[in-house]
Protein backbone atom coordinates (compact mmCIF):
# COMPACT_ATOMS: atom_id res chain seq x y z
CA UNK A 1 0.00 0.00 0.00
CA UNK A 2 1.08 3.66 -0.45
CA UNK A 3 0.45 6.72 0.77
CA UNK A 4 0.84 10.26 -0.64
CA UNK A 5 1.20 12.98 2.10
CA UNK A 6 1.12 16.45 0.93
CA UNK A 7 3.71 18.50 2.45
CA UNK A 8 3.95 22.54 2.44
CA UNK A 9 6.56 24.45 3.80
CA UNK A 10 4.88 27.22 5.41
CA UNK A 11 5.93 30.84 6.09
CA UNK A 12 5.44 31.98 9.66
CA UNK A 13 5.85 36.19 10.36
CA UNK A 14 7.27 37.67 13.28
CA UNK A 15 5.56 40.03 15.15
CA UNK A 16 6.93 42.58 14.54
CA UNK A 17 7.14 42.86 10.47
CA UNK A 18 6.73 45.15 7.57
CA UNK A 19 4.63 44.72 4.50
CA UNK A 20 6.56 45.35 0.73
CA UNK A 21 4.64 45.04 -2.34
CA UNK A 22 1.76 41.89 -1.92
CA UNK A 23 3.50 40.14 0.89
CA UNK A 24 4.90 40.37 4.16
CA UNK A 25 9.17 41.06 3.60
CA UNK A 26 10.90 37.88 3.22
CA UNK A 27 13.36 39.22 6.19
CA UNK A 28 10.32 38.66 8.64
CA UNK A 29 9.35 35.38 7.11
CA UNK A 30 10.31 32.29 9.10
CA UNK A 31 10.08 28.58 6.94
CA UNK A 32 8.62 25.64 8.70
CA UNK A 33 6.27 22.37 7.83
CA UNK A 34 2.65 23.13 8.37
CA UNK A 35 1.16 22.22 11.22
CA UNK A 36 -1.21 20.25 9.77
CA UNK A 37 1.22 18.31 7.27
CA UNK A 38 3.28 17.20 10.55
CA UNK A 39 0.06 15.75 11.93
CA UNK A 40 -0.74 14.34 8.67
CA UNK A 41 3.25 13.27 7.93
CA UNK A 42 2.70 11.61 11.34
CA UNK A 43 -0.85 9.65 10.51
CA UNK A 44 0.93 8.10 7.72
CA UNK A 45 4.14 6.93 9.11
CA UNK A 46 1.79 5.29 12.17
CA UNK A 47 -0.02 3.25 9.29
CA UNK A 48 2.99 2.35 8.24
CA UNK A 49 4.40 1.33 11.24
CA UNK A 50 0.97 -1.06 12.13
CA UNK A 51 0.87 -2.68 8.89
CA UNK A 52 3.05 -4.61 6.54
CA UNK A 53 4.56 -3.01 3.04
CA UNK A 54 3.03 0.54 3.39
CA UNK A 55 5.42 2.78 1.53
CA UNK A 56 4.90 6.93 2.72
CA UNK A 57 5.67 9.21 -0.12
CA UNK A 58 5.40 13.12 0.52
CA UNK A 59 5.11 15.76 -2.09
CA UNK A 60 5.41 19.22 -2.26
CA UNK A 61 5.03 22.32 -4.29
CA UNK A 62 7.85 24.38 -3.09
CA UNK A 63 11.68 25.94 -4.11
CA UNK A 64 14.93 24.49 -3.19
CA UNK A 65 14.41 26.09 -0.10
CA UNK A 66 11.79 23.75 0.99
CA UNK A 67 14.00 20.52 0.91
CA UNK A 68 15.18 21.51 4.70
CA UNK A 69 11.56 20.96 6.04
CA UNK A 70 10.93 18.30 3.35
CA UNK A 71 14.39 16.26 4.82
CA UNK A 72 12.61 16.82 8.47
CA UNK A 73 9.40 14.60 7.18
CA UNK A 74 11.85 12.45 5.57
CA UNK A 75 13.56 12.25 9.30
CA UNK A 76 10.22 11.33 10.81
CA UNK A 77 10.00 8.39 7.99
CA UNK A 78 8.35 9.06 5.48
CA UNK A 79 10.22 6.95 2.35
CA UNK A 80 10.57 9.41 -0.24
CA UNK A 81 9.77 12.68 -1.37
CA UNK A 82 8.73 14.79 -4.54
CA UNK A 83 9.04 18.22 -5.07
CA UNK A 84 7.29 19.96 -7.91
CA UNK A 85 9.34 23.10 -8.99
CA UNK A 86 10.29 24.89 -12.15
CA UNK A 87 11.11 28.69 -13.33
CA UNK A 88 7.29 29.36 -14.18
CA UNK A 89 6.12 28.47 -10.38
CA UNK A 90 9.22 30.71 -9.24
CA UNK A 91 7.17 33.67 -11.39
CA UNK A 92 3.79 33.39 -10.52
CA UNK A 93 2.65 35.57 -8.58
CA UNK A 94 -0.23 33.43 -6.77
CA UNK A 95 -1.30 29.80 -6.71
CA UNK A 96 -4.68 29.18 -6.90
CA UNK A 97 -6.22 25.97 -5.03
CA UNK A 98 -7.09 25.08 -8.98
CA UNK A 99 -3.65 25.20 -9.86
CA UNK A 100 -2.05 23.29 -6.74
CA UNK A 101 -4.63 20.47 -7.06
CA UNK A 102 -3.52 19.94 -10.51
CA UNK A 103 -0.07 19.86 -9.80
CA UNK A 104 -0.99 17.65 -6.87
CA UNK A 105 -3.38 15.16 -9.00
CA UNK A 106 -0.27 14.97 -11.83
CA UNK A 107 1.75 13.63 -9.02
CA UNK A 108 -0.82 11.33 -7.56
CA UNK A 109 -1.69 9.95 -10.81
CA UNK A 110 1.79 8.76 -11.65
CA UNK A 111 2.44 7.78 -8.00
CA UNK A 112 -1.27 5.77 -7.76
CA UNK A 113 -1.69 6.25 -3.61
CA UNK A 114 -4.18 3.99 -2.12
CA UNK A 115 -4.70 6.73 0.53
CA UNK A 116 -3.45 10.42 0.33
CA UNK A 117 -3.54 12.19 3.49
CA UNK A 118 -3.13 16.34 3.63
CA UNK A 119 -3.35 18.59 6.26
CA UNK A 120 -6.67 20.34 7.20
CA UNK A 121 -5.46 23.58 5.89
CA UNK A 122 -1.82 25.68 5.67
CA UNK A 123 -0.68 28.04 8.45
CA UNK A 124 -0.21 30.91 5.67
CA UNK A 125 -3.03 30.95 3.24
CA UNK A 126 -5.38 28.98 5.12
CA UNK A 127 -7.26 28.32 2.24
CA UNK A 128 -8.17 24.44 3.77
CA UNK A 129 -9.41 23.46 0.18
CA UNK A 130 -6.53 21.58 -1.18
CA UNK A 131 -7.13 17.89 0.00
CA UNK A 132 -10.88 18.33 -1.12
CA UNK A 133 -10.18 19.53 -4.91
CA UNK A 134 -7.56 17.03 -5.09
CA UNK A 135 -9.81 14.15 -4.42
CA UNK A 136 -12.51 15.24 -6.86
CA UNK A 137 -9.60 15.62 -9.29
CA UNK A 138 -8.80 12.22 -8.55
CA UNK A 139 -12.27 10.99 -8.60
CA UNK A 140 -11.61 9.65 -5.27
CA UNK A 141 -13.54 9.60 -1.77
CA UNK A 142 -12.47 11.80 0.69
CA UNK A 143 -13.51 13.55 4.20
CA UNK A 144 -12.50 16.61 5.44
CA UNK A 145 -11.06 17.38 9.16
CA UNK A 146 -10.33 14.52 9.85
CA UNK A 147 -9.19 14.03 13.67
CA UNK A 148 -9.96 10.31 14.23
CA UNK A 149 -8.77 7.53 11.45
CA UNK A 150 -9.09 3.90 11.89
CA UNK A 151 -7.76 1.84 8.54
CA UNK A 152 -9.59 -1.28 7.60
CA UNK A 153 -7.54 -2.14 4.66
CA UNK A 154 -8.60 -5.32 3.04
CA UNK A 155 -12.34 -3.93 3.89
CA UNK A 156 -11.04 -0.81 1.93
CA UNK A 157 -13.07 1.44 4.26
CA UNK A 158 -11.86 4.23 6.67
CA UNK A 159 -13.72 5.00 9.56
CA UNK A 160 -13.10 8.54 10.28
CA UNK A 161 -14.41 10.87 12.55
CA UNK A 162 -14.40 14.38 11.03
CA UNK A 163 -14.20 16.85 14.24
CA UNK A 164 -17.66 19.13 13.86
CA UNK A 165 -18.08 22.27 15.34
CA UNK A 166 -19.23 23.11 18.98
CA UNK A 167 -17.54 19.57 20.63
CA UNK A 168 -19.32 17.22 18.16
CA UNK A 169 -17.75 14.65 15.65
CA UNK A 170 -19.39 13.11 12.79
CA UNK A 171 -18.44 9.39 12.26
CA UNK A 172 -18.04 8.64 8.66
CA UNK A 173 -17.32 5.69 6.71
CA UNK A 174 -15.39 6.58 3.54
CA UNK A 175 -14.21 3.62 1.10
CA UNK A 176 -10.78 3.70 -0.03
CA UNK A 177 -8.56 5.22 -2.28
CA UNK A 178 -9.27 8.37 -0.23
CA UNK A 179 -8.08 11.69 0.55
CA UNK A 180 -8.31 12.67 4.02
CA UNK A 181 -7.50 15.71 5.19
CA UNK A 182 -5.99 15.94 8.58
CA UNK A 183 -6.64 18.00 11.58
CA UNK A 184 -4.01 18.50 14.40
CA UNK A 185 -4.51 16.87 17.58
CA UNK A 186 -5.43 13.49 15.71
CA UNK A 187 -1.74 12.06 17.10
CA UNK A 188 1.24 13.39 18.67
CA UNK A 189 3.85 13.95 15.74
CA UNK A 190 7.02 12.56 16.68
CA UNK A 191 10.21 14.63 16.76
CA UNK A 192 12.85 13.88 14.41
CA UNK A 193 15.48 11.94 16.19
CA UNK A 194 19.27 12.36 15.42
CA UNK A 195 19.30 8.75 13.32
CA UNK A 196 16.05 9.50 11.09
CA UNK A 197 18.18 12.90 10.76
CA UNK A 198 20.91 11.43 9.53
CA UNK A 199 19.27 9.17 7.28
CA UNK A 200 16.74 11.24 5.74
CA UNK A 201 19.86 12.45 3.73
CA UNK A 202 19.94 9.77 2.15
CA UNK A 203 16.36 9.05 0.94
CA UNK A 204 14.95 9.60 -2.54
CA UNK A 205 14.15 13.50 -3.20
CA UNK A 206 12.84 13.99 -6.15
CA UNK A 207 12.17 17.47 -8.04
CA UNK A 208 10.07 17.17 -11.02
CA UNK A 209 8.98 20.16 -13.36
CA UNK A 210 5.53 21.14 -14.81
CA UNK A 211 6.87 19.36 -18.22
CA UNK A 212 7.88 15.66 -16.24
CA UNK A 213 4.11 16.04 -14.96
CA UNK A 214 2.67 16.36 -18.70
CA UNK A 215 1.24 19.77 -17.61
CA UNK A 216 2.37 23.74 -18.68
CA UNK A 217 2.06 27.30 -17.97
CA UNK A 218 -1.85 27.09 -18.76
CA UNK A 219 -2.01 24.94 -15.09
CA UNK A 220 -0.83 28.00 -13.35
CA UNK A 221 -3.20 30.37 -14.98
CA UNK A 222 -6.32 31.83 -12.99
CA UNK A 223 -9.19 34.16 -12.32
CA UNK A 224 -7.97 35.15 -9.44
CA UNK A 225 -5.36 36.99 -8.51
CA UNK A 226 -4.38 38.97 -4.60
CA UNK A 227 -4.29 42.55 -5.10
CA UNK A 228 -3.48 43.97 -1.26
CA UNK A 229 -2.03 43.02 1.30
CA UNK A 230 -2.06 45.34 5.10
CA UNK A 231 -2.40 45.18 8.69
CA UNK A 232 -5.71 45.36 9.75
CA UNK A 233 -6.87 48.43 12.16
CA UNK A 234 -6.85 47.30 15.44
CA UNK A 235 -9.88 46.93 16.84
CA UNK A 236 -8.89 47.52 20.27
CA UNK A 237 -10.44 49.54 23.05
CA UNK A 238 -8.54 47.57 26.08
CA UNK A 239 -7.24 49.97 28.44
CA UNK A 240 -3.37 48.15 28.44
CA UNK A 241 -1.71 48.22 32.09
CA UNK A 242 1.97 49.05 31.68
CA UNK A 243 4.81 48.85 33.96
CA UNK A 244 7.04 46.53 35.76
CA UNK A 245 5.44 42.76 35.77
CA UNK A 246 5.28 43.71 39.65
CA UNK A 247 3.28 46.70 38.84
CA UNK A 248 0.83 45.10 35.89
CA UNK A 249 0.27 42.46 37.86
CA UNK A 250 -0.60 44.52 40.77
CA UNK A 251 -2.91 46.19 38.77
CA UNK A 252 -4.82 43.04 37.37
CA UNK A 253 -4.94 41.99 41.36
CA UNK A 254 -6.42 45.05 41.93
CA UNK A 255 -8.74 44.35 39.35
CA UNK A 256 -9.52 41.21 40.37
CA UNK A 257 -10.12 42.30 43.61
CA UNK A 258 -12.84 44.68 42.87
CA UNK A 259 -14.72 42.30 40.91
CA UNK A 260 -15.02 40.10 43.15
CA UNK A 261 -13.10 37.23 42.02
CA UNK A 262 -10.60 37.17 44.73
CA UNK A 263 -10.92 38.00 48.10
CA UNK A 264 -7.83 40.48 49.74
CA UNK B 1 -26.69 37.84 -11.91
CA UNK B 2 -27.88 35.23 -10.01
CA UNK B 3 -26.77 34.40 -6.24
CA UNK B 4 -26.70 31.00 -4.96
CA UNK B 5 -26.41 30.63 -1.33
CA UNK B 6 -26.12 27.01 0.21
CA UNK B 7 -27.26 26.85 4.04
CA UNK B 8 -26.57 24.22 6.51
CA UNK B 9 -28.24 22.00 9.53
CA UNK B 10 -26.75 19.81 11.26
CA UNK B 11 -29.19 17.20 13.54
CA UNK B 12 -32.21 18.56 12.33
CA UNK B 13 -31.76 21.85 13.10
CA UNK B 14 -30.45 25.14 10.80
CA UNK B 15 -26.85 26.47 11.73
CA UNK B 16 -26.80 30.40 12.52
CA UNK B 17 -24.56 30.58 9.40
CA UNK B 18 -27.41 29.34 7.01
CA UNK B 19 -29.28 32.70 7.94
CA UNK B 20 -25.65 34.74 7.85
CA UNK B 21 -24.94 33.21 3.98
CA UNK B 22 -28.57 35.35 3.31
CA UNK B 23 -26.95 38.36 4.11
CA UNK B 24 -23.74 37.93 2.46
CA UNK B 25 -25.29 36.55 -0.77
CA UNK B 26 -28.21 39.49 -0.46
CA UNK B 27 -25.56 42.49 0.00
CA UNK B 28 -23.67 40.74 -3.18
CA UNK B 29 -26.77 40.29 -4.77
CA UNK B 30 -27.69 43.95 -4.39
CA UNK B 31 -23.78 44.94 -5.74
CA UNK B 32 -24.09 42.90 -8.84
CA UNK B 33 -27.79 43.86 -9.23
CA UNK B 34 -29.16 40.06 -9.26
CA UNK B 35 -31.05 37.88 -7.15
CA UNK B 36 -30.60 35.66 -3.96
CA UNK B 37 -31.68 31.48 -4.19
CA UNK B 38 -30.69 29.57 -1.70
CA UNK B 39 -29.83 25.64 -1.68
CA UNK B 40 -31.47 23.85 0.84
CA UNK B 41 -30.07 20.18 0.80
CA UNK B 42 -31.19 17.10 2.57
CA UNK B 43 -32.90 17.02 6.40
CA UNK B 44 -37.10 18.40 6.70
CA UNK B 45 -36.45 20.88 3.92
CA UNK B 46 -39.91 22.27 3.71
CA UNK B 47 -39.54 22.98 7.05
CA UNK B 48 -36.19 24.39 6.78
CA UNK B 49 -37.25 26.55 3.77
CA UNK B 50 -39.93 27.94 5.77
CA UNK B 51 -37.40 29.04 8.47
CA UNK B 52 -35.17 30.60 6.06
CA UNK B 53 -38.05 32.32 3.83
CA UNK B 54 -36.64 35.85 5.31
CA UNK B 55 -36.15 39.31 3.79
CA UNK B 56 -34.25 39.62 0.51
CA UNK B 57 -34.76 35.92 -0.81
CA UNK B 58 -35.98 35.76 -3.74
CA UNK B 59 -35.90 31.83 -4.51
CA UNK B 60 -35.72 28.81 -2.36
CA UNK B 61 -34.65 25.11 -4.22
CA UNK B 62 -35.10 22.48 -1.94
CA UNK B 63 -33.74 18.99 -2.38
CA UNK B 64 -35.26 16.00 -0.30
CA UNK B 65 -32.64 13.53 -0.25
CA UNK B 66 -31.42 11.96 3.32
CA UNK B 67 -31.33 13.46 6.53
CA UNK B 68 -28.30 14.59 7.68
CA UNK B 69 -25.70 15.87 5.61
CA UNK B 70 -23.58 14.05 2.98
CA UNK B 71 -20.92 15.58 1.09
CA UNK B 72 -21.29 13.15 -2.19
CA UNK B 73 -25.06 14.23 -1.73
CA UNK B 74 -24.03 17.94 -2.02
CA UNK B 75 -21.70 17.43 -4.47
CA UNK B 76 -24.10 16.03 -6.54
CA UNK B 77 -26.83 17.97 -5.96
CA UNK B 78 -25.19 21.53 -5.93
CA UNK B 79 -23.93 21.52 -9.57
CA UNK B 80 -27.55 20.96 -10.41
CA UNK B 81 -28.81 23.54 -8.59
CA UNK B 82 -26.15 26.01 -9.92
CA UNK B 83 -27.35 24.72 -13.26
CA UNK B 84 -31.39 25.06 -12.68
CA UNK B 85 -31.15 27.96 -10.76
CA UNK B 86 -29.07 29.88 -13.60
CA UNK B 87 -26.55 31.30 -10.83
CA UNK B 88 -23.19 32.92 -11.30
CA UNK B 89 -22.12 32.68 -7.69
CA UNK B 90 -21.84 30.16 -5.63
CA UNK B 91 -21.98 31.02 -1.88
CA UNK B 92 -20.91 28.08 0.59
CA UNK B 93 -20.32 28.44 4.40
CA UNK B 94 -16.63 27.84 5.31
CA UNK B 95 -17.99 25.38 8.10
CA UNK B 96 -15.97 22.20 8.43
CA UNK B 97 -19.00 20.87 6.27
CA UNK B 98 -18.85 23.28 4.10
CA UNK B 99 -14.94 22.73 3.77
CA UNK B 100 -16.09 19.09 2.90
CA UNK B 101 -18.07 20.07 -0.55
CA UNK B 102 -17.25 23.47 -1.84
CA UNK B 103 -13.79 22.35 -3.31
CA UNK B 104 -14.97 19.80 -5.06
CA UNK B 105 -18.18 21.38 -6.09
CA UNK B 106 -15.97 24.30 -7.48
CA UNK B 107 -13.80 21.50 -9.41
CA UNK B 108 -16.84 20.15 -10.55
CA UNK B 109 -18.20 23.35 -12.01
CA UNK B 110 -14.87 24.62 -13.52
CA UNK B 111 -15.20 27.64 -11.10
CA UNK B 112 -12.59 29.77 -9.62
CA UNK B 113 -12.88 29.63 -5.73
CA UNK B 114 -11.86 32.03 -2.99
CA UNK B 115 -12.45 30.42 0.74
CA UNK B 116 -12.75 31.94 4.30
CA UNK B 117 -13.76 35.28 2.79
CA UNK B 118 -14.63 38.06 6.04
CA UNK B 119 -15.61 40.72 3.56
CA UNK B 120 -16.66 41.02 -0.22
CA UNK B 121 -17.32 43.71 -2.53
CA UNK B 122 -19.09 43.46 -5.97
CA UNK B 123 -18.24 44.64 -8.64
CA UNK B 124 -16.73 44.14 -12.39
CA UNK B 125 -14.29 41.99 -11.04
CA UNK B 126 -15.47 40.94 -6.84
CA UNK B 127 -13.19 41.48 -4.46
CA UNK B 128 -12.69 39.61 -1.63
CA UNK B 129 -11.08 39.76 1.64
CA UNK B 130 -9.33 37.09 3.66
CA UNK B 131 -6.90 37.03 6.51
CA UNK B 132 -3.63 35.24 6.09
CA UNK B 133 -0.54 34.33 8.25
CA UNK B 134 -2.84 33.64 11.32
CA UNK B 135 -4.93 36.98 10.91
CA UNK B 136 -1.93 38.78 11.21
CA UNK B 137 -2.81 40.18 7.77
CA UNK B 138 -5.47 41.05 5.44
CA UNK B 139 -5.56 40.24 1.86
CA UNK B 140 -7.71 41.10 -0.95
CA UNK B 141 -8.23 39.15 -4.06
CA UNK B 142 -10.02 39.73 -7.72
CA UNK B 143 -12.25 37.38 -9.27
CA UNK B 144 -12.01 38.24 -12.41
CA UNK B 145 -14.35 35.72 -13.86
CA UNK B 146 -18.26 36.24 -14.43
CA UNK B 147 -19.06 32.84 -12.24
CA UNK B 148 -17.60 31.75 -9.45
CA UNK B 149 -17.62 30.52 -5.83
CA UNK B 150 -16.71 31.58 -2.74
CA UNK B 151 -17.06 30.46 0.89
CA UNK B 152 -17.80 32.68 3.54
CA UNK B 153 -16.75 32.70 7.35
CA UNK B 154 -19.30 32.46 9.84
CA UNK B 155 -19.96 35.17 12.25
CA UNK B 156 -19.03 37.93 10.01
CA UNK B 157 -21.84 38.72 8.92
CA UNK B 158 -25.35 39.46 10.54
CA UNK B 159 -28.13 36.86 10.67
CA UNK B 160 -30.96 37.46 8.27
CA UNK B 161 -34.60 38.60 9.93
CA UNK B 162 -37.75 40.25 8.24
CA UNK B 163 -39.99 37.33 6.69
CA UNK B 164 -39.62 36.93 3.00
CA UNK B 165 -41.40 35.96 -0.03
CA UNK B 166 -39.27 33.78 -1.89
CA UNK B 167 -40.77 31.34 -4.16
CA UNK B 168 -39.95 27.63 -2.73
CA UNK B 169 -39.58 24.61 -4.90
CA UNK B 170 -38.45 21.26 -4.96
CA UNK B 171 -35.84 20.61 -7.34
CA UNK B 172 -35.56 17.01 -8.32
CA UNK B 173 -31.98 16.50 -8.64
CA UNK B 174 -30.27 13.09 -9.70
CA UNK B 175 -28.12 11.62 -7.26
CA UNK B 176 -25.94 8.72 -8.73
CA UNK B 177 -26.59 6.43 -5.38
CA UNK B 178 -23.18 4.47 -6.73
CA UNK B 179 -21.08 6.98 -6.52
CA UNK B 180 -21.86 7.65 -2.68
CA UNK B 181 -19.10 6.55 -1.15
CA UNK B 182 -19.17 7.89 2.22
CA UNK B 183 -21.49 7.03 4.81
CA UNK B 184 -22.04 9.42 8.17
CA UNK B 185 -22.78 6.30 10.62
CA UNK B 186 -23.48 8.97 13.77
CA UNK B 187 -22.40 11.34 15.86
CA UNK B 188 -20.26 11.59 19.31
CA UNK B 189 -19.99 14.83 21.59
CA UNK B 190 -16.70 14.94 23.04
CA UNK B 191 -14.46 15.84 26.31
CA UNK B 192 -17.37 15.58 28.85
CA UNK B 193 -14.71 14.93 32.07
CA UNK B 194 -14.54 16.25 35.20
CA UNK B 195 -15.12 19.91 34.80
CA UNK B 196 -17.59 22.10 32.76
CA UNK B 197 -15.93 25.45 31.37
CA UNK B 198 -18.96 26.32 31.16
CA UNK B 199 -20.62 26.69 33.87
CA UNK B 200 -17.31 28.61 35.26
CA UNK B 201 -17.43 32.71 36.76
CA UNK B 202 -13.56 32.86 36.12
CA UNK B 203 -11.73 31.23 33.59
CA UNK B 204 -8.09 31.24 33.52
CA UNK B 205 -7.24 30.13 29.99
CA UNK B 206 -3.87 29.05 28.34
CA UNK B 207 -2.22 29.10 24.64
CA UNK B 208 0.57 28.21 22.82
CA UNK B 209 2.93 30.85 24.76
CA UNK B 210 3.31 28.52 27.83
CA UNK B 211 5.77 26.58 25.81
CA UNK B 212 6.33 23.27 27.16
CA UNK B 213 3.78 21.00 29.28
CA UNK B 214 5.92 21.09 32.47
CA UNK B 215 4.91 24.92 32.71
CA UNK B 216 1.62 24.19 33.00
CA UNK B 217 2.00 24.10 36.80
CA UNK B 218 2.51 28.08 36.50
CA UNK B 219 -1.35 28.31 35.54
CA UNK B 220 -2.55 25.47 37.10
CA UNK B 221 -1.09 27.42 40.46
CA UNK B 222 -2.77 30.75 39.65
CA UNK B 223 -6.00 29.30 38.51
CA UNK B 224 -6.09 27.78 42.50
CA UNK B 225 -5.29 30.65 43.92
CA UNK B 226 -8.02 32.11 42.28
CA UNK B 227 -10.15 30.03 43.13
CA UNK B 228 -10.85 29.83 39.59
CA UNK B 229 -11.26 26.90 36.28
CA UNK B 230 -8.22 26.07 33.53
CA UNK B 231 -9.37 26.43 30.09
CA UNK B 232 -7.12 26.27 26.80
CA UNK B 233 -7.04 27.24 23.31
CA UNK B 234 -6.22 24.14 20.88
CA UNK B 235 -2.82 23.56 20.72
CA UNK B 236 -2.84 22.77 24.18
CA UNK B 237 -5.23 20.09 23.50
CA UNK B 238 -3.99 19.20 20.59
CA UNK B 239 -0.58 18.54 22.61
CA UNK B 240 -2.44 16.13 24.76
CA UNK B 241 -1.47 18.76 27.71
CA UNK B 242 -4.97 19.09 28.79
CA UNK B 243 -7.81 17.01 27.99
CA UNK B 244 -10.17 18.39 25.30
CA UNK B 245 -13.41 19.43 27.78
CA UNK B 246 -10.86 22.32 28.73
CA UNK B 247 -10.87 23.29 24.86
CA UNK B 248 -12.52 26.89 24.48
CA UNK B 249 -13.37 27.76 20.68
CA UNK B 250 -15.21 26.81 17.39
CA UNK B 251 -14.40 23.26 17.57
CA UNK B 252 -14.51 23.38 21.30
CA UNK B 253 -16.63 24.98 24.28
CA UNK B 254 -18.34 28.22 23.67
CA UNK B 255 -17.77 30.01 27.38
CA UNK B 256 -19.59 32.87 28.88
CA UNK B 257 -18.08 33.30 32.10
CA UNK B 258 -17.65 36.77 34.09
CA UNK B 259 -14.01 37.16 33.75
CA UNK B 260 -12.05 35.79 31.18
CA UNK B 261 -7.98 35.67 31.60
CA UNK B 262 -6.22 34.69 28.62
CA UNK B 263 -2.73 34.42 29.17
CA UNK B 264 -0.36 33.45 25.84
CA UNK B 265 -3.10 33.24 23.60
CA UNK B 266 -2.92 35.06 20.40
CA UNK B 267 -6.59 35.01 19.66
CA UNK B 268 -6.95 33.20 16.50
CA UNK B 269 -10.68 33.64 14.76
CA UNK B 270 -11.58 29.82 15.89
CA UNK B 271 -10.44 30.73 19.89
CA UNK B 272 -12.63 34.03 19.28
CA UNK B 273 -15.80 32.16 19.02
CA UNK B 274 -16.37 30.37 21.78
CA UNK B 275 -15.16 33.04 24.07
CA UNK B 276 -15.86 36.28 23.03
CA UNK B 277 -19.02 36.19 25.33
CA UNK B 278 -17.19 36.51 28.50
CA UNK B 279 -17.89 39.61 30.33
CA UNK B 280 -14.46 41.08 30.79
CA UNK B 281 -11.99 39.83 28.87
CA UNK B 282 -7.97 39.96 30.63
CA UNK B 283 -5.16 39.22 27.81
CA UNK B 284 -1.91 38.81 28.96
CA UNK B 285 0.26 38.50 25.82
CA UNK B 286 3.97 39.54 24.64
CA UNK B 287 3.10 40.72 21.19
CA UNK B 288 1.22 44.05 21.30
CA UNK B 289 -0.60 43.26 17.92
CA UNK B 290 -2.27 39.56 19.16
CA UNK B 291 -5.56 39.79 17.91
CA UNK B 292 -6.88 38.82 21.03
CA UNK B 293 -6.18 42.36 21.91
CA UNK B 294 -9.10 43.87 19.79
CA UNK B 295 -11.28 42.22 21.88
CA UNK B 296 -9.79 42.26 25.09
CA UNK B 297 -11.29 44.77 27.91
CA UNK B 298 -7.90 44.71 29.75
CA UNK B 299 -4.21 43.91 28.42
CA UNK B 300 -0.86 42.94 29.98
CA UNK B 301 1.56 43.54 26.91
CA UNK B 302 4.47 41.32 28.50
CA UNK B 303 6.28 38.02 29.25
CA UNK B 304 3.70 35.52 31.01
CA UNK B 305 6.21 34.18 32.88
CA UNK B 306 7.04 37.63 34.24
CA UNK B 307 3.45 38.75 35.01
CA UNK B 308 1.87 35.08 35.93
CA UNK B 309 4.42 34.88 39.12
CA UNK B 310 3.76 38.17 40.52
CA UNK B 311 -0.08 37.45 40.01
CA UNK B 312 -0.38 34.31 42.08
CA UNK B 313 2.32 35.95 44.74
CA UNK B 314 -0.42 38.72 44.75
CA UNK B 315 -2.57 36.67 46.12
CA UNK B 316 -0.66 35.00 48.85
CA UNK B 317 -0.03 31.83 46.72
CA UNK B 318 3.68 30.32 45.70
CA UNK B 319 4.44 30.53 42.24
CA UNK B 320 6.28 27.23 41.29
CA UNK B 321 9.86 27.32 40.07
CA UNK B 322 10.31 26.62 36.42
Amino acid sequence: MKILVTVKEVAEVEDEFQISGLDVDESYLEYDLNEWDDYAVEEAVQTSEENDDVEVVTVTIGPERSEETIRMALAKGADRAIRVWDDSLAGADYLSVEAKAELLAAVAEEEEPDLIFSGVQAADDSNGATGVALANKLDMEWAAVVNTLDLDIEGGVAHVHRELEGGIEELTDVQTPAVLTIQSGINEPRYASLRGIRQAQQKPLDVQELGDLGLDESTLESDVSRTSMYEPESESDATLWEGSPEETAGELADFLRDKGVVEG
Amino acid sequence: MTVLAITEHRRGELRDVSYEVITAGRELADELGGELHLGVISGDVDSFADDLNRDGVDAIHTVDHGEEFNHDVYAQAIPQLYEASGADVLLMPNTVNGLDYAPAVADDLDLPLVTDAIALDGGDTTEVTREQYGGKVETTYDVEADQYALTVRPAEWPQAEGDGDAEVGAVDVDIDEDAIGSEVTGFEEVGGGDVDITEADVLVSIGRGIEEEENLVLVEELAETLGATLSSSRPIVDNGWLPKNRQVGQSGKVVTPDVYIAIGISGAVQHVAGMKGADTIVAINTDPNAPIYDLADYGIVDDLFDVVPELIEEFGGEAPNL
